[in-house]
């Protein structure tokens, strides 16, 4: 790794840009937004995107020529004694490719999200926030930028945060209805159960960073990199804990084992938000820290196969959550934390041009899927809304009408849209063959890689684990492919749903696009990512085609395809009927259905606990011991003892006071005694006067 | 008689004839008119003061050595005067009131200053007696002013009868003097004592002189006439007579002590040790025994007393000696000043024929006249001694004087018995504001004058009183 200290080359000063446009972008917004039409709103934000993906292009062909990248001063932040961290943007081949992939399917995120909100704020009765959202949009694409091109742990953390808090900001959009638009606060519970459990995946990062300061005495990529393999001589131990609690941050951020579980609950946010933050970009930044991390993890071979179990393990227990859900969008969010897990497991091996190449991938079908996923479940929205109009219509008021528990994202109340929604069939069609690794699209190319790579490196066990999640895959999208698109409608919004406009469909063909070439960026042979991320990770090295691997994979996909057209496309599902393969599984689809009861589980296992403990510190400890106990009893009857038995009754009323009255007692007492000398006859004065006299002349006398 | 002993005795000497004329021309006023004679009495007073202030400064002696002007006697020459005119204002806001308002009031009252003043300025033991007894007389006649009741008619007896007795005393001790040194003159007589040497003579004599003065300003044991005496005789004289009377008394004592008798300090300092201290133990004990307010008050001058002797128990240490009588001297300014405030308001207060002075009857009086209770509640503070009135500065500028002469005993005697007092002088105040009561006070614009005065005075002195305490430390004997 050289890094040259010269003035930045080529086009990369323009580096803060990235972070600036969409600031921009988000300033215009929030300030003139309120005067702005909604398109406009949309297209500012979209743009300041799009300038964002500009910049990053322009940094990617500097990069051909200085393929060493730089870094760009922006301003020095702290400088204590020999630590200095700046506000620094690392322009390598790394971060340009995560700049790209962000910028690139955030910008087509954007634009199909100017037409899906349009709608959603139309369904939810809410047009106020259409600015917020784009503002929202905005500022994650700030802080996913500053996570990105960060030069240091510390300004990667400040984006972290950021990425954190605008998912925490975007799953709680409609913080206050549900997704049919109804009182409820479960968006909000889901966007704290989000914000919480990352927060545990942040004290594992916390943690990371401080030893890392504590023994490198740097947060600076490059002067911890410099020291970590001496470091990892000297105290491996030290080295692996700070690498098993970064991977504690990722498994937050990335939704893995044990803290994906706030990824299927962050469904509840817009569909745009589930495709840009919680599939494409910002669950990929653990991948991207442990890659960025690579010189640290490679030194810890042992932290770098429990990082790889971890992540094959995620990827197969997901995908069999995945086979029991019926939201189309749940399916899709387990299928993410799969395919994470299969891009956590890439990096952990050192395959790390594999995992990027799978999150690039990924980022493209997976998008794709989301939002196609969106379209879908607005087209029913649509034909709902056009039931209950023709009802209207039809002067048949019905006042259940509306309120009638209609769930647009359920696939029992999907079927046969392939006829009512064509575009969007094929597009789904695309993205599910590309997840499901069928040859030729992206994802068989990077999950092969992946594949081939845990074979290669003898990861026995992460190699079969993510074999059989490949298996899962292929069939849990296939499922999805039947029950949405193929059979009979299963409910009238399905029957009478509508097709996206062209501004939703128009940015889905891209992705679709790059979901059908997107294999073209590493083609075995060619290994073009390769030598382009060699630049920055020095240790990655072309990865085989190995043909028995691609075999097995890809005729195990299509037996997973087959088996999902047996069981749910040769008899297609009819409105009310169980899933055939509960009928056929029992039990064990039930667990499924409830995601093998994880969410119980931590519920039974810490959250109840936590709560109990919670609610035994503050009733028993804090409110019946020490306010009412401590304060109450101990210092107030304590008090009120001192005070008035001790310190009032004893030492005030039977000493002091008691004192005090005996003096006025005995004063009285000696007035009352002496008054009847003054018994008013001038003859006792006078001799009074006269013993007084007596009595002076009798002392001096005596005293000679 | 030389034109500069008659400049020394200028202030006297016209008061001495303002009185004597102001008694012929009280014939002519019309008897609804006294307001006449009350006013030029006052004129008189003010005159005389004026006079006696222009002497400020001056040190002489004349009339062959028997009459002095020194700061000293100018000091309590205007004492008195205001003294006197403190009683006017009284007298003329009651008297008339309680139906004992004759023009001889005034006069007499104008003859007892005159007495008063003579004491302050004599150096002559001879010319002390004339003083005393032209201080004594009026103030007898005055006691008895009251003329159909009774208890006026016994105090003035009473008076008149225990004061002969007392001046008896004063005789014989100055009888006692004269023979030992064959001189009344004070200079002759510390003459004579250096010469001669201590002797019996001396100090029965002194002794004797110091009962007859004792008696004039109540210590014990020679306080007795005092309650019987302030109770029965009009307000308005006991008011005077409290502050006057004990001004005059030690001026005298001082004056006679500190020049004739510098040398008998160590054989009397410990009976003025003694008479202080039991004067202020009784004094105070005594008088939260009382129910009458007007006897409460007449311990409580006893009591002061006390405290004004303490003064003089340093007189034989000669670093502090000054000091501490300029202290005493403070305390002179301090007790006149809240003396007549607190008669002002038993004034206020007294209903005829001697009706609403228990302590009961100022139950109430908080609300239904908060500026006269407030006043009260200054004066009663004040002699107990807490801030913010003068009564504390006065008893710091005492106490400390004892204590730089090691006299610790009575300090901690004087705080004792000061703390003792804060019983009754503060069971007047909770009665005044926390007992319901209907008191009937009256609103007499003379009476407001004082009381309302007095209470701004005691008060204000209290945060500035530098330049008092200058004024007194200047006119210290030497």
């Amino acid at each position: 790794m050289h890094f040259s200290e010269a003035m930045p080359a080529g086009f990369f000063s323009l580096a803060p840009w990235i972070v600036f446009f969409p600031l921009l972008g988000l300033l215009v917004n929030l300030i003139f937004g309120k005067r702005l039409p909604e398109r406009a709103i949309g297209w500012i934000a979209s743009l300041a995107s799009g300038a964002a993906f500009v910049v990053s292009i322009l940094l990617a062909l500097s990069l051909r020529e200085h393929a060493e990248g730089t870094r760009v001063l922006l301003a020095e932040w702290i400088h204590i004694g020999n630590l200095r961290l700046d506000w620094a943007f690392r322009v390598d081949t790394l971060s340009v490719t995560m700049m790209l992939v962000v910028s690139g399917v955030g910008t087509l995120i954007h634009i199909y999200a100017i037409g899906y909100m349009h709608e959603d704020v139309r369904f939810k009765g809410d047009p106020g926030r259409y600015r917020r959202f784009f503002v929202f949009f905005n500022l994650f694409i700030v802080a996913m930028m500053i996570l990105v091109g960060g030069d240091s742990y510390l300004m990667l953390f400040v984006g972290w945060e950021g990425v954190g808090l605008c998912s925490f900001l975007l799953i709680g959009f409609w913080y206050d209805m549900d997704t049919l638009g109804r009182p409820s606060w479960a968006n909000s519970n889901a966007a704290k159960k989000a914000f919480v459990t990352n927060r545990i995946g942040d004290f594992g990062f916390l943690m990371a960073a401080f030893l890392m300061f504590w023994s490198f005495g740097s947060l600076n990529f490059d002067e911890v990199f410099a020291q970590a393999p001496l470091l990892a001589q000297a105290m491996p131990g030290l080295v692996i804990a700070i690498t098993l609690f970064m991977l504690l941050g990722v498994s937050g951020k990335s939704a893995q084992i044990p803290l994906y579980i706030w990824l299927p609950d962050a469904m509840a946010g817009p569909t745009p938000v589930s495709a840009l933050i919680h599939a494409a970009t910002m669950v990929t930044a653990g991948v991207y820290l442990i890659a960025r991390s690579a010189p640290l993890y490679v030194t810890v071979p042992a932290a770098q196969y429990i990082v790889a179990l971890l992540g094959a393990t995620t990827a197969l227990f997901a995908a069999t959550i995945a086979v029991g859900q019926y939201d189309i969008k749940k399916v899709l969010a387990y299928s993410t934390i799969s395919q994470l897990g299969f891009m956590v497991a890439a990096v952990g091996m050192g395959a790390f041009v594999a995992g990027m190449f799978h999150l690039v991938t990924h980022a493209f079908f997976k998008a794709l899927l989301f939002l196609s996923a969106g379209s879908v479940i607005l087209g029913l929205e649509r034909g709902h809304h056009h039931l209950a109009h023709a009802t209207h219509h039809g002067k048949e008021h019905d006042p259940h009408a509306h309120a009638e528990v209609f769930d647009p994202g359920d696939m029992r109340n999907m079927g046969g849209l392939r006829k009512r929604m064509p575009v969007t069939f094929w597009l789904y069609l695309i993205g599910t063959l590309a997840l499901a690794g069928i040859f030729p699209f992206a994802g068989f190319w990077s999950k092969d890689e992946i594949l081939a790579d845990a074979f290669r490196e003898g990861y026995q066990a992460v190699y079969w684990l993510l074999t059989i999640a490949a298996f899962f895959t292929a069939f849990y999208m296939g499922r999805q492919i039947w029950l949405v698109f193929f059979g009979e409608a299963r409910h009238e919004a399905a029957a009478h749903a509508q097709e996206s406009p062209w501004i939703m469909t128009a940015p889905l063909m891209v992705l679709a696009a790059l979901s059908v070439l997107g294999g073209a960026l590493n083609l075995p042979g060619l290994h073009s990512l390769t030598s382009w991320l060699e630049h920055t990770l020095e240790m990655v090295h072309p990865g085989e085609f190995i043909f028995p691997v691609a075999a097995l994979s890809t005729v195990l996909a299509l037996l997973a395809l087959g088996l999902s057209w047996w069981v749910y496309g040769r008899r297609p599902l009819v409105a009310g009927q169980v899933d055939p393969l509960k009928q056929a599984l029992g039990p064990l689809f039930i667990a499924l259905e409830n995601k093998w009861y994880v969410d119980e589980g931590y519920w039974a296992v810490f959250v109840n606990r936590y709560i109990a403990l919670a609610r035994w510190l503050a009733e028993k400890v804090e409110w019946a011991f020490w306010h009412e106990w401590f304060h109450d009893t101990v210092l107030v009857r304590g008090f009120n003892f001192l005070s008035q038995k001790v310190l009032h009754l004893r030492l005030d009323r039977q000493v002091v006071d008691a004192f005090f009255d005996g003096l006025a007692t005995l004063t009285g007492r000696i007035a009352r005694r002496l008054s009847p000398l003054q018994n008013g006859f001038v003859r006792s004065y006078a001799l009074m006067v006269l013993s007084g006299v007596v009595l002076i002349l009798g002392y001096l006398l005596l005293k000679g | 008689m030389t034109a500069a002993d008659f400049s020394l005795f200028l202030p006297l000497a016209v008061l001495l004839i303002w009185a004597t004329v102001l008694l012929i021309v009280d014939l002519f006023i019309p008897k609804e008119r006294k307001g006449w004679t009350a006013s030029l009495s006052a004129l008189g007073l003010a005159l005389t003061l004026f006079l006696s202030l222009r002497q400020w400064g001056e040190t002489a002696s004349g009339f062959g050595e028997m009459l002095r002007v020194d700061p000293f006697a100018t000091f309590i020459n205007a004492l008195l005067l205001l003294s006197g005119l403190g009683g006017v204002l009284l007298a003329y806001g009651s008297i008339r009131r309680h139906g004992v308002e004759r023009g001889e009031y005034y006069t007499l009252l104008l003859f007892s200053v005159s007495g008063m003043m003579l004491m302050a300025q004599a150096r002559d033991l001879i010319l002390l007696f004339l003083g005393l007894e032209l201080l004594s007389i009026p103030l007898y006649v005055l006691a008895a002013f009251a003329l159909p009741r009774l208890d006026s008619e016994e105090a003035g007896l009473k008076y008149f009868l225990l004061g002969a007795f007392a001046s008896g005393f004063f005789l014989y001790g100055t009888a006692l003097l004269y023979g030992a040194s064959g001189t009344t003159l004070l200079s002759g007589i510390a003459q004579a004592w250096s010469q001669a040497g201590r002797n019996l003579f001396f100090l029965v004599g002194a002794a004797l002189i110091l009962v007859g003065l004792g008696f004039k300003v109540a210590l014990v044991p020679f306080h007795m006439w005092t309650p019987d005496v302030y109770q029965g005789a009009p307000t308005a004289v006991t008011g005077f007579m409290a502050a006057g009377a004990k001004i005059a008394g030690f001026a005298a004592l001082w004056r006679i002590f500190t020049e004739a008798l510098p040398g008998l300090a160590p054989d009397v300092t410990p009976i003025l040790w003694a008479l202080s201290a039991l004067t202020m133990l009784l004094g105070n004990l005594l008088a939260i025994a009382q129910k009458n307010v007007k006897r409460m008050l007449a311990y409580s001058s006893i009591a002061h007393a006390g405290y004004i002797l303490m003064a003089f128990v340093p007189f034989g240490v000669p670093q502090v000696r000054d000091v501490a009588l300029a202290a005493g001297l403070f305390y002179l300014i301090t007790y006149a000043i809240t003396n007549f405030g607190a008669w002002a308001v038993v004034s206020a207060l007294e209903r005829q024929a001697g009706q609403g002075l228990e302590l009961d009857d100022y139950a109430g009086l908080g609300s239904k006249a908060p500026a006269l209770a407030l006043a009260m509640t200054v004066f009663m503070l004040s002699l107990t001694g807490v801030p913010p009135t003068l009564g504390l500065i006065g008893k710091f500028y005492l106490f400390r004087s004892v204590i730089e002469a090691g006299f610790y005993g009575l300090a901690v005697l004087g705080v004792l018995t000061s703390l003792i007092s804060a019983y009754y002088y503060l069971r007047l105040v909770v009665i005044m504001y926390m007992r319901p009561g209907e008191p009937q006070p009256v609103a007499n614009p003379w009476l407001n004058l004082t009381w309302g005065a007095m209470a701004i005075l005691t008060v204000l002195f209290s945060l500035i009183p530098a330049p008092l305490f200058w004024w007194a430390s200047q006119s210290v004997l030497r």
